[in-house]
């Protein structure tokens, strides 16, 4: 059966072969060859999630519901939630100021309203579908354990999807009509990072404050909050209770989550077409005179690669935005560490793995805009220095911004605990070089522009780069307590470097 | 068609050179441009030319041949060859955050150009250019045409003695391209040399020395625009015309090209 060209229908399909194709594409790298490999190594990796879901919540499947329970759901449903809003925001970003088939849309006589509709409601159903997979195995452990009332869970993720995207869709719109589209692209971008972040470095801070830990459990399961959560009949659990299968708040949840969603569609979408243009019309550029430079300054063809780099980052806040966003989850450790500062207790431990693993994203964001992120590949291909020395300097480039980064935090923490600063310097060292040679051996010519993107590039690289930054941190962590025991962790974070520059791309 | 000359007399000496992707693009190519010479690449789409143009910069290692930049080895030394060479693509690669000038330091920077020399050098580019009153303004608001001169600017600033240009002018203003093509024509003028695509043949046809014809990966005819007519003309019942411009004599040389092959 086809549908009519230009109606709705016409156009879910469109979007939806498009998505498919882009998740295809996503998932194998863009090699359809890899698809058999991958499903099998996806298999595997949800198998032993489920593992990790049954040692984690196994235990939960058939708990009383108490209001201690339910504050515990309701917290980790507002977190997931939050990050859901999060993303949602940046699609709705991406959606208004990324041209692809605007252009085309826009320019042809169908009524572009109803693929706006679409893609609003792609936005949900996305959000809900990146939720699922880290979901499932939790959700399925505790169906199997507990029985089918857990499935309402399922239900929970597409209400919150649909909320999400409904409410992200109202923030852009709002920040777009109050600060204009020229800056929305920014602020959207830092208030999506802010959403996404804030309830767990504020859960963390409260813990620390509290309870000088920066466990966020702590507080939700404290006494204190508790004792003022409202009581079980109350709204507030709906969620939780649709979580857990009870059919009346799951019903409410989902229907009122399905006309938020509804409504934003009805409110936006005839007006898409108009914020798109706009957006189009505002350019992504503040076109500044810079002061007017003396002189041209000496510098060897490596010194001019670092000062290019170090320039290119500062000038574009976006890019400030997204590379140091992470480094919001400094704070919480930051707050630790003064809190902590005259206690000389093992709160210090705490702090090496989070600032490890602080600087090993970090250093893969900033290697990817320096190695990949190239925007005039050409030029630097064709200048006549050997290829060894303009990766060594953008490699420089990079620890320059982790040592300026970190330096600080690590000279604080030696007047505090010298031998937990040690250990945390050692971790940085090897977490930046560990993510900077991922980069390298993954590297792949891109816009910096697409920076957003680079994740989707290469999943091996992505995940080895996370689950390395991971081990590192862990091994830093065990490190500071013994250096015996550290051994194991830093085996298997050598593992996985290992791993990935085994499975690395051959370069030309 | 090539006249004997000392090997040294030769900005670009391409021998035997091969690529292949998925097929072959570029099949045993020979080819050898004079020093101060204006020589124009022309050839059907996907005929090879770019291909060729991105080994002879060192941006795609060739499968077999030779290829010799100014007397060196570009293989062998490749880092020695861009010290005298100078590329320029159709999609000009610029750094928006960067301002003219500060893009011309940076270019200066990797070419190992000293600082003074570099900017008398950069200030008297952006004036020809007519960049001067940019000079200060980050590329990201310009049009084609501004980034397209600098990143001319930009292959200009390390005086080099080889500029390769794919199809420069692609994309610019009547305006624009009279100030590429008479910049181009300066550098000729002074000894450097230039070896250039384009899709626009009129340019090749009055800026162009010499013009060579590729197809399938080989270079099926060369020569200046006269001797192009006669090679077009072989065994037509008429004789080479004036009136026969480069359109009519290319698609003559491409067309008898595809029926022998």
């Amino acid at each position: 059966m086809t549908a009519a060209p230009g109606t709705t229908v016409w156009f879910a399909r469109h979007e939806s072969r498009l998505a498919w194709r882009d998740w295809l594409s996503m998932i194998t790298a863009g090699r359809r060859e890899r698809l058999r490999r991958v499903v099998i190594a996806i298999l595997i990796f949800a198998t032993f999630m489920h593992f990790v879901a049954y040692w984690m919540v196994g235990r939960y499947a058939d708990a009383v519901v108490d209001r201690s329970m339910l504050v515990t759901i309701s917290g980790t449903i507002l977190l997931s939630w939050l990050l859901m809003v999060s993303q949602a925001m940046e699609s709705m970003t991406r959606a208004f100021y990324s041209r692809s088939d605007l252009d085309l849309i826009l320019a042809s006589p169908v009524a572009a309203s109803k693929l706006f509709a679409i893609r609003i409601a792609t936005i949900a159903i996305g959000m809900a579908t990146m939720a699922m997979p880290l979901a499932a195995p939790f959700i399925n452990v505790l169906i199997a354990l507990g029985g089918w009332r857990w499935l309402g869970a399922y239900g929970l993720i597409v209400a919150m999807g649909a909320t999400a995207a409904a409410l992200a869709v109202g923030l852009t719109v709002a920040l777009f009509r109050l600060i204009g589209p020229k800056r929305t692209r920014l602020i959207a971008q830092i208030v999506a990072a802010v959403i996404g972040a804030a309830f767990v470095i504020g859960l963390q801070v409260a813990a620390i404050l509290s309870y000088g830990t920066i466990s966020r459990v702590a507080v939700l399961q404290s006494q204190a909050v508790v004792a003022h959560a409202p009581g079980l009949d109350s709204l507030v659990w709906w969620p939780a209770r649709a979580a857990i299968g009870d059919i009346i708040p799951l019903i409410g949840v989902l229907a009122l989550s399905l006309a938020l969603l509804g409504l934003a569609i009805v409110l936006v979408s005839p007006r898409f077409g108009e914020y798109a243009l706009v957006a189009a019309g505002t350019g992504n550029f503040s076109n500044s005179a810079s002061r007017r430079q003396a002189t041209f300054r000496a510098a060897s063809p490596q010194g001019a690669l670092r000062r290019k780099e170090w320039m290119l980052l500062r000038r574009d806040p976006w890019l400030v935005s997204q590379t140091l966003m992470q480094m919001l989850y400094l704070i919480p450790p930051a707050v630790l560490l003064w809190h902590s500062f005259d206690d000389g207790n093992g709160a210090y431990a705490l702090l090496v793995p989070v600032l490890v693993m602080a600087a090993g994203q970090l250093a893969g964001g900033l290697a990817w805009l320096a190695i990949s992120g190239e925007d005039a590949p050409d030029l630097v291909a064709t200048a006549p220095v050997p290829s060894s020395f303009i990766l060594r300097a953008k490699v420089e480039a990079v620890l320059g911004v982790i040592a300026v980064v970190f330096t600080p935090l690590l000279a604080v923490l030696a007047f505090a605990s010298l031998w937990h600063a040690l250990v945390a310097a050692c971790g940085i060292i090897i977490a930046t070089t560990a993510a900077t040679s991922i980069q390298l051996w993954f590297r792949s010519q891109a816009k910096r522009s697409q920076f957003r993107r680079r994740q989707v590039s290469s999943r091996v690289a992505t995940f080895a780069e996370a689950f390395s930054s991971i081990g590192w941190a862990a091994t830093a962590a065990v490190a500071s307590a013994s250096l015996v025991l550290a051994i194991a962790p830093a085996i298997l974070a050598s593992l996985v470097v290992l791993g990935a520059r085994f499975m690395a791309p051959r370069q030309s | 068609m090539q006249h004997a000359m000392p090997p040294q007399q030769f900005a670009l000496e391409i021998h035997g050179l091969c690529k292949s992707f998925d097929r072959l693009a570029v099949d045993g190519l020979e080819l050898k441009v004079r020093k101060g010479e204006f020589y124009a690449l022309l050839g059907p789409n996907g005929a090879g030319k770019t291909t060729t143009l991105r080994m002879v910069a060192g941006l795609l290692r060739p499968d077999a041949g030779s290829i010799r930049v100014g007397g060196v080895d570009a293989l062998a030394d490749p880092v020695g060859a861009k010290q005298i060479m100078a590329w320029i693509s159709d999609e000009p690669m610029i750094y928006d955050k960067l301002t003219p000038r500060e893009y011309l330091e940076f270019v200066a920077g990797l070419w190992g150009i000293a600082p003074d020399v570099a900017e008398a050098r950069a200030q008297e580019l952006l004036s020809w250019l007519d960049l001067s009153a940019q000079a200060n303004e980050r590329c990201e608001g310009f049009s084609k045409g501004m980034r397209q001169k600098v990143a001319l600017a930009g292959a200009l600033v390390h005086e080099p003695r080889v500029i390769i240009l794919d199809e420069p002018l692609t994309g610019l203003d009547a305006g624009s391209a009279r100030q590429v093509k008479s910049v181009l024509r300066q550098r000729v003028n002074a000894g450097g040399t230039i070896v250039m695509t384009t899709h626009i043949l009129e340019v090749a046809e009055r800026m162009a020395d010499r013009i060579g014809v590729i197809a399938h990966g080989k270079l099926i005819a060369e020569g200046t625009l006269d001797e192009l007519r006669i090679a077009a003309n072989k065994g037509a019942s008429v004789g080479p015309s004036q009136n026969v411009t480069l359109e009519d004599t290319f698609l003559t040389l491409v067309a008898e090209q595809a029926q022998a092959a």
